[in-house]
């Protein structure tokens, strides 16, 4: 799969001396979802900014379809759709006037059907004559949507987009985001919802401190960082772990009738046959037994506090 | 060339004028029409002529400047303010454009109205004194030129300006005083002197006495020295405006 983004060396400093950015090294495939995990501020809206040339980066550079941003600005700034994370919008112009707007304002032809396709996909084709003051908060989050997609971007960023949506919208979101994907839009997604990234990304990539920790599939992610808890329903209630087991990573819930053993998923060896057999000869007895892989959110809270 | 980029923010600005006529055009055209009703008719009436001109028509190239560097000011500020303000800007910002195609949209918006209420003064002038405009051409050009310096001039404090308050002072305290200290109600031959020097120290003087001679060839200043004053004081503009969109001054981080 090609390259449609190459971050080189990239450094932010503000003019305080804080150092936003360090060194970042990234490449986004076309037509992949990326998304981009990190606390708050861990600099992925700089990062992001500096791509779309909100921010000037104090070195490096940064390459959209090979084309470098500055010397070639017109081109892949067209390339570029941004959704930001405020809530930024023209507040006294209707819908149809704002999107139009930002049609043009990336040197494209008015074209009526795609603005009309856009609004009828994120269902505010019924509001296109409403004023955006008028609007919900999700809905102006729509708008802001559309407007990014007016000018046909290959490349979108999508940055925090459903911060204060409710959950329909979310579920909604996603699945527009997923056919944004299905028509060739490469897509970078930041989000505080863990689950989002776990439901949409095919890569992840985890910044802190200006710095990005990891980028990797997420399948491969979760396996080389996530752990899994097997969990025995046990028929007799425990108030202790066992002496003979103590050799093992095992807990007892609070009232003692579940025994769970966390072990690394990607290892040969995980030992639960081993552990199951000194289960046997301790005499301790289950009814049930299953497990449990470790979600993203809980390598990711692994990976920020290592780092 | 963006052409459709300076054309969405020309007409976007255009459209925030239509939208708030009332405060855009109705409010400075009524305003002017009261100067000239107090000074032109009432108290005019009981003036004597400036170099052979009534008061009334005396007084209308100054009011029209006055009305033409207020609103062009206030226009191109508030139009590079507000996205600021909003939060907007990052839709320019990250847009396919250019800077001169940033400036054609904004500045060319502001000068735009700012003429348009220009010619609406003149036509309104025309209903209550006589008027005589000897140099049409000369005049319109002295009109284009003023609402685009002070259109650029204003682009800057938008630029610069961090909150309302900073937005109306330079026009309040600095513009304003300039404009009515600047020969709009009288020929700074009038005034004394030492008056007269410091005077020459105002660029509004030069604007209004070049725009005068286009009407009535009658000015303080010689017409020359008029337009040598405001193409420099419009190539200061372009420098400074230049220097805030290639370092992102106060627009980028």
């Amino acid at each position: 799969m090609s390259t449609i983004l190459s971050v080189k060396n990239l450094n932010k400093i503000y003019a305080g001396g804080f150092q936003a950015l360090k060194n970042i090294n990234l490449d986004i495939r076309k037509g992949e979802i990326f998304a981009l995990l990190g606390p708050n501020g861990a600099g992925k809206t700089t990062l992001i900014s500096a791509i779309c040339g909100i921010v000037n980066p104090t070195s490096g550079q940064i390459l959209v379809n090979d084309h470098d941003i500055n010397e070639n600005f017109r081109l892949t700034r067209t390339l570029i759709g941004l959704v930001p994370q405020e809530l930024s919008v023209e507040t006294f112009e209707p819908v149809w006037d704002t999107v139009n707007f930002s049609r043009g304002l990336f040197g494209m032809a008015p074209n009526r059907k795609h603005i009309e396709s856009i609004l009828k996909k994120l269902t505010l084709w019924d509001k296109r004559n409403n004023r955006i003051m008028t609007l919900s908060g999700g809905m102006k989050r729509r708008v802001m949507i559309a407007k990014a997609l007016s000018h046909e971007p290959q490349l979108l960023f999508l940055d925090e987009p459903t911060a204060g949506v409710d959950v329909e919208l979310r579920k909604d979101m996603w699945n527009q985001v997923k056919e944004l994907k299905d028509m060739g839009v490469t897509i970078i997604l930041t989000t505080h919802y863990i689950d989002e990234a776990e439901e949409m990304a095919d890569r992840i990539g985890v910044i802190n401190k200006g710095e990005i920790i990891v980028t990797e599939n997420k399948r491969k992610l979760m396996q080389k960082f996530g752990r899994k808890k097997l969990t025995l329903d046990l028929n007799e209630p425990f108030n202790a772990i066992p002496d003979q087991l103590t050799r093992w990573d095992l807990s007892l819930n609070d009232d003692g009738t579940q025994m769970s053993y966390t072990y690394d998923s990607s290892k040969e060896d995980n030992g639960i046959s081993e552990l199951l057999a000194e289960l046997s000869l301790a005499g301790i007895s289950y009814k049930d037994v299953h497990t449990k892989q470790s979600s993203l959110e809980e390598i990711f809270i692994q990976l920020v506090h290592a780092s | 060339m963006n052409f459709y980029a300076v054309r969405a923010i020309f007409y976007f600005e255009m459209a925030r004028t239509w939208r708030t006529i009332a405060q855009s055009i109705a409010s400075p055209v009524i305003s002017t029409t009261l100067y000239f009703v107090v000074f032109g008719s009432a108290i005019g009436s009981r003036i004597s002529e400036i170099d052979g001109i009534s008061y009334g028509s005396f007084i209308v190239p100054g009011l029209i400047m006055l009305s033409i560097l207020t609103e062009s000011i206030s226009n191109a500020s508030f139009g590079i303010y507000f996205p600021k303000f909003t939060g907007t800007i990052y839709e320019i910002l990250s847009a396919p454009i250019s800077y001169v195609e940033i400036l054609l949209g904004y500045v060319g918006a502001a000068a735009t109205k700012s003429i348009i209420l220009g010619m609406l003064i003149l036509g309104t002038a025309s209903l209550f004194v006589p008027l005589e405009i000897r140099h049409p051409f000369l005049m319109f050009f002295f009109l284009v030129l003023t609402a685009v310096t002070f259109s650029l001039f204003g682009f800057i404090i938008g630029v610069w300006a961090d909150g309302f308050e900073k937005l109306q002072i330079i026009p309040m305290l600095i513009i304003t005083p300039l404009t009515f200290l600047g020969g709009s109600f009288y020929s700074i031959n009038m005034l004394p002197e030492f008056w007269q020097k410091v005077s020459l120290f105002n660029p509004v003087v030069y604007l209004i006495s070049g725009f005068r001679w286009s009407f009535y060839e009658k000015s303080d200043i010689r017409l020359s020295v008029s337009l040598v004053m405001i193409l420099v004081f419009l190539s200061v503009c372009i420098i400074l405006v230049r220097w805030i969109l290639k370092t992102g001054y106060r627009l980028k981080s």
